[in-house]
């Protein structure tokens, strides 16, 4: 097993917008069906991160392989069938907010996959079930719907494709904690379920914990650390010590930026 | 620090905005071109585009038939109060129906009905599409294999493009009718003659310019809208510049490109 190639590696990853450095030589490897989170303030280049994986942003430099494969510089139909082993759940949900809950989750089972309508209805009536909410949710618009209904819309519509991998982009911002663990078991039940790698952004330490395989830490654009979750407490690094903990004082110097 | 550069050398100042004007051009001809390359290559999402073409151009009657039903009335009056200051019943007759027909169909129609448009569409996308961009609706588009241009852009530049010339054919008519209405019920001309001059008066190439010019606003005003939607940044503050600037861009060049087709057709 320990010659197949990881699910995702990002090589050396560099990006800078202007004269603002955020990925400098990020690298991290995620193995097939291995859940990581990873961990960092805000502007340590979480999110770019992700969306160069998507493809949203061309690092500057570096690589980017999925199953062994280079995906940067392919051609926009090659970049449509990896973006097809890919799912997402975003910060916000990023539910289409023209559409019903019902459409919002068939949408890329009909359009991706080529689902018949009543296919695909019963498909996401399945998957909005697991997520906790019952057919009564189906025609309601995004607009109705509270925060952590629409994440767990949001998850619904990820999971339903069956993707290879998912991400998660913050999967708690927002949410009571309550709603917020609720959410972080419904990942981990999902996931399993399908067993497809995952690789979350997220400062929310609690939800790594829960989510986490391994968690690596991403600080000025690296990983300083990266290890299995219950050696997070001990890693040894007094700058992950400081994350973990939250307290201000400490290595990790906050730049104060306007927001 | 970057004051002190400005005050120091102005021609840094003025390099920049050239340099970025330079890179806006440079990158909506890239967006022109990518939509344009998915306007054939499959799939082609036909429910999309025809609830584009009826938000484009059956919702759009009421506001184009207006502009160009009072357009080609004034323009009646004006004609006429030109030309009883000397002359015949018949050359007032001659001057007011060639003036409408010329004015309404080469000019006021297509014009007209492409500001309008801009108005009302190109807003409406780059508000829809801004939106979008910013709720990250578009990035999840792309995980939900689906291309947010050949989504979002073709349908709606394609009903643009062909939208806007049914628009201005349905003003032409109502334009010409208002010009109709002043002439005999206002300036007491023959209802007849009225009709038949405008009829002897009319030519293929009148009307003709003035759909190709209606295709390429509608074109201009869609994209536009698309562009500047698709690339907004910064929130609900982002959304509303990018909508300001969808519809001054696309009156401007609508008002540019009207003159240089209007040299290219009928250009001495």
């Amino acid at each position: 097993m320990n010659d197949t190639p990881p699910k995702i590696r990002l090589k050396n990853l560099h990006k800078r917008f202007g004269e603002k450095v955020v990925l400098n030589g990020l690298n991290l490897d995620v193995g097939k069906g291995e859940s990581v989170v990873i961990m960092g303030g805000s502007g340590s280049g979480k999110s770019v991160s992700l969306k160069c994986l998507l493809g949203l942003l061309t690092p500057d430099q570096g690589q980017i392989e999925i199953d062994g494969a280079s995906i940067l510089g392919i051609s926009e139909d090659d970049r449509d069938q990896i973006n097809r082993k890919f799912g997402m759940l975003f910060q916000h949900a990023a539910l289409f907010d023209s559409m019903t809950v019902l459409d919002n989750v068939t949408f890329g089972l009909i359009r991706g996959k080529g689902l018949m309508t009543s296919d695909a209805e019963r498909v996401a009536y399945e998957k909005l079930e697991q997520v906790g909410l019952d057919r009564s949710f189906g025609p309601r618009m995004p607009a109705e719907l509270s925060g952590g209904q629409r994440k767990r819309v949001g998850l619904a519509r990820a999971v339903a494709l069956e993707p290879e991998i998912i991400l998660f982009d913050e999967p708690t911002t927002g949410l009571d904690p309550v709603m917020g663990d609720t959410i972080n078991e419904l990942i981990v039940k999902c996931t399993r379920d399908l067993g497809a790698t995952t690789l979350t952004i997220t400062h929310d330490m609690a939800s790594a914990r829960v989510i986490a395989d391994r968690i690596a830490m991403l600080y000025q654009g690296k990983i300083i650390w990266a290890g299995p979750t219950d050696q997070v407490d001990a890693s040894g690094d007094p700058r992950v010590d400081q994350f973990i903990h939250g307290r201000a004082e400490g290595p990790i110097k906050m730049e104060v930026r306007r927001l | 620090m970057s004051e002190r550069r400005v005050a120091i050398n102005p021609l840094r100042t003025i390099g920049a905005a050239t340099l970025g004007m330079l890179a806006t051009i440079g990158q909506l001809t890239l967006f022109m071109l990518n939509s344009v390359s998915h306007f054939v290559r499959p799939p082609i999402y036909f429910r999309l585009i025809g609830r584009q073409m009826i938000d484009v151009g059956y919702y759009s009657l009421p506001v184009v038939g207006m502009t160009t039903l009072f357009s080609g009335m004034v323009i009646a009056l004006q004609s006429y109060t030109g030309a009883e200051r000397g002359g015949t019943e018949d050359a007032a007759l001659a001057q007011v129906t060639s003036v409408v027909l010329l004015a309404v169909t080469r000019e006021l129609a297509p014009v007209l009905a492409g500001l309008m448009v801009a108005g009302r569409i190109g807003a409406a996308m780059a508000a829809e599409i801004g939106t979008m961009r910013v709720t990250e609706q578009i990035d999840a588009l792309t995980t939900l294999s689906t291309n947010p241009i050949k989504y979002l852009v073709v349908p709606r530049i394609i009903a643009g493009l062909t939208m806007l010339p049914f628009l201005v054919l349905i003003g032409d008519i109502i334009g010409v009718f208002g010009g109709y209405v002043v002439g005999v019920y206002k300036l007491d001309l023959n209802p007849a003659l009225y009709v038949q001059k405008t009829y002897e008066t009319l030519e293929f190439l009148d009307i003709f310019s003035g759909l190709v010019k209606a295709a390429v606003f509608g074109f201009v005003v869609t994209l536009l809208g698309c562009y500047m939607g698709y690339h907004s940044s910064g929130g609900a503050q982002g959304v509303g510049a990018a909508t300001t600037n969808a519809v001054v861009a696309a009156a401007i060049l609508i008002l540019i490109l009207n003159y240089l087709l209007t040299q290219l057709f009928f250009g001495i």
